[in-house]
């Protein structure tokens, strides 16, 4: 079966793609309604928690990161599935991500963006964020520069401003497609200003060519030292169950995971949507889920290792944690991590079942549930049974505000997500266009090369 | 001599090519085939490439110099920062710590060489533009546009060899 159909006309291509600005299903409406909803739960807790203090979030000592920085760990982990499938597979020649990689990339940046929600929420005092920029105080003294945490402001900073500058790149055809064709309102204005001139002459295509190229090739060690640096957060402390040398590549692993999870998820859900079922093909969904399969199990490998490097490194106060989680009070959580990050996932094994929406659809869920109980995992255990006995009963559960506020954190992404798809085009046509052309000539050679052969043959 | 833009659209790339041969292979007064032609395509097609001839792209040289540029500035800042020892009393530990420093050092390496990368495409591609008078929708559609520029009086023999290739529209506009 093919990933994509090689005679669909070009002009067909633009009018599908455009009509998704314009008309999609009523469940568009209703998922950003939904989500407008839920975001509105998380500004009220934020509001709440503002006014009233810290408090009312459960966050004490020890525990004072709770759902937030273990939210903030998933959302970043979120945002590299747009790096995998803009930059590593476009250097991979994998044209079968064309369809698909706009929207992965705008969820790259959504994602991001809701994950330094999490850092000023988590502060309590939001103008103290500016406590991580590199400059100095009055008294001349600059932060810490020998700090993760000041290691992954600048980090994140990078890959957010590389990643909205990677998308807009990416787009400047299509936007220049969107100038062509709409002819009045704020859209055209906005298309006109965006598309910045592009005719596509054989000059601005060469100079696109290489320029995106030179920013994935930038943008896949940038990705992998982002969620490295997140993982410093924790591996270059000393507290049990942090100190784990294998937690850069756990947490990269990690995060592919994740993203790739995610890309299932929403890619059913444009497709359904937008009405792109000729573009999101059911071909290109079973390579995804091949993909996000492979990674599975190199995390579930990962997660492996670092239990048996925990086990067998003698440390008393680490082995003590890692049987905390299996059978403290946050066994439920983390065999739940187990279940959902490595079991659930051998289901995409079964031929049948990679192209199965409604089980495809239930099982990309569960796996980011359990990437997310995986972040939790980290954080709340270590905390409730580190080095101080006094800290060993004080188990906490997150209040309600941090709930409220790791829902609305959903409610957010989904809103920016669903208007992005709205505004901008979230299958890139151009790339289509090209998968579309190449994939007709591979076809037309192998037919004249098939028809050769047989005249060879008659001789 | 006043020059004369003249912009003619194929339905396909094989005309276009066609037509690209014929102008190198015939004498057009005021027609240079390296400088005055211009193609326009809705996708990044190869064989525009080929049948163009290859022309130097220097967009890579604004990403090193953007990139170092970046590391250096990093590294400098916050060695700058922490040689401040004045306002910081360092207590034995190195002055400035090499092997921390790399990680902030790599991150503004990459932010300026995506940075000035992007500078140097907009510097090199020509844009911000103004859009040409001489343009179709049908470009970022699915047709091939040949932009040429050649001396007023080689106006029609242009046109006639974009007509015999069975050009889909023509525009002319008096060049400056």
């Amino acid at each position: 079966m093919k990933d994509i159909r090689e005679d669909i006309a070009w002009a067909k291509i633009n009018k599908d793609v455009l009509k998704s600005l314009e008309s999609p299903r009523n469940l568009y409406w209703v998922i950003v309604i939904g989500a407008l909803l839920v975001f509105s739960v998380g500004v009220g807790c934020e509001i709440y928690q503002y006014n009233v203090g810290m408090g009312v979030a459960n966050l004490d000592n020890p525990h004072v990161w709770g759902l937030y920085i273990a939210t903030f760990i998933f959302w970043i982990g979120m945002s590299h599935s747009g790096t995998l499938l803009s930059a590593i597979l476009h250097l991979m020649h994998a044209d079968w991500r064309k369809p698909i990689y706009r929207f992965a990339e705008a969820m790259t940046t959504f994602s991001l963006m809701t994950a330094g929600l999490f850092v000023m929420v988590h502060l309590g005092r939001l103008w103290q964020f500016y406590y991580s920029l590199p400059y100095p105080n009055d008294r001349g003294l600059w932060p810490n520069f020998q700090s993760p945490l000041l290691w992954d402001a600048m980090a994140i900073f990078t890959y957010l401003s590389s990643s909205i500058l990677f998308l807009f790149v990416g787009m400047i055809p299509d936007l220049a497609i969107c100038r062509d064709n709409i002819h009045s309102g704020w859209r055209k204005k906005l298309y006109t200003v965006l598309a910045l001139g592009w005719e596509g002459t054989d000059r601005q295509w060469r100079n696109f060519r290489v320029t995106y190229l030179t920013i994935a090739c930038f943008l896949i060690p940038l990705a992998v030292s982002v969620h490295s640096i997140v993982a410093s957060d924790f591996a270059m402390s000393q507290q049990p169950g942090w100190h784990v040398t294998s937690f850069p590549p756990y947490f990269v692993a990690g995060a592919l995971y994740s993203g790739c999870a995610a890309i299932i998820t929403l890619f059913i859900i444009l497709r359904y949507v937008f009405k792109f079922e000729e573009y999101m093909t059911l071909p290109i969904l079973k390579k995804t889920v091949r993909l996000t399969f492979a990674i599975a199990m190199v995390w579930t490998y990962l997660n492996a290792v670092e239990f048996a490097s925990v086990w067998y490194s003698h440390d008393i106060a680490s082995k003590d944690v890692l049987i905390q989680k299996a059978t403290g009070p946050y066994a439920p959580y983390w065999w739940g991590m187990i279940f959902c990050g490595s079991v659930v996932p051998l289901i995409l094994a079964f031929k049948r079942f990679q192209t199965n929406i409604p089980v495809l659809l239930v099982t990309s869920l569960l796996l980011n549930l359990g990437m997310w109980l995986e972040r939790w995992m980290i954080v709340a255990p270590t905390y409730s049974h580190g080095y101080y006995p006094w800290t060993w009963d004080h188990d906490q559960f997150p209040s309600w505000v941090q709930w409220g506020m790791v829902f609305g954190s959903f409610g957010w992404f989904t809103l920016l997500f669903m208007v992005f798809c709205k505004v901008f085009p979230s299958v890139s046509m151009y790339e289509v266009k090209e998968m579309v052309y190449h994939r007709s000539l591979a076809s037309k050679k192998l037919e004249v090369s098939g028809s050769q052969e047989s005249v060879e043959g008659a001789h | 001599m006043s020059k004369r833009h003249l912009l003619a659209v194929f339905s396909n790339f094989d005309e276009a090519e066609a037509v690209v041969k014929e102008l190198r292979n015939t004498s057009i007064k005021g027609f240079n085939a390296n400088d005055d032609l211009v193609v326009k395509s809705p996708i990044e097609h190869p064989e525009v490439e080929e049948f163009l001839g290859d022309k130097p792209v220097y967009v890579q040289w604004f990403t090193l110099f953007g990139a170092l540029m970046g590391g250096l500035l990093g590294f400098f800042l916050i060695s700058g920062a922490q040689a401040n020892f004045y306002a910081q009393i360092k207590g034995g530990k190195p002055i400035v710590p090499f092997p921390p420093n790399f990680v902030l050092t790599y991150e503004m390496f990459i932010l300026g060489g995506v940075f000035i990368t992007i500078l140097g495409f907009l510097i090199c591609a020509g844009l911000p533009a103004r859009r040409s008078p001489l343009y179709t929708a049908k470009v970022s559609e699915d047709q091939i546009a040949l932009l040429v520029k050649a001396d007023e009086e080689s106006a029609s023999v242009l046109k006639a060899i974009f007509t015999k290739h069975e050009a889909l529209e023509i525009q002319e506009e008096a060049g400056k």
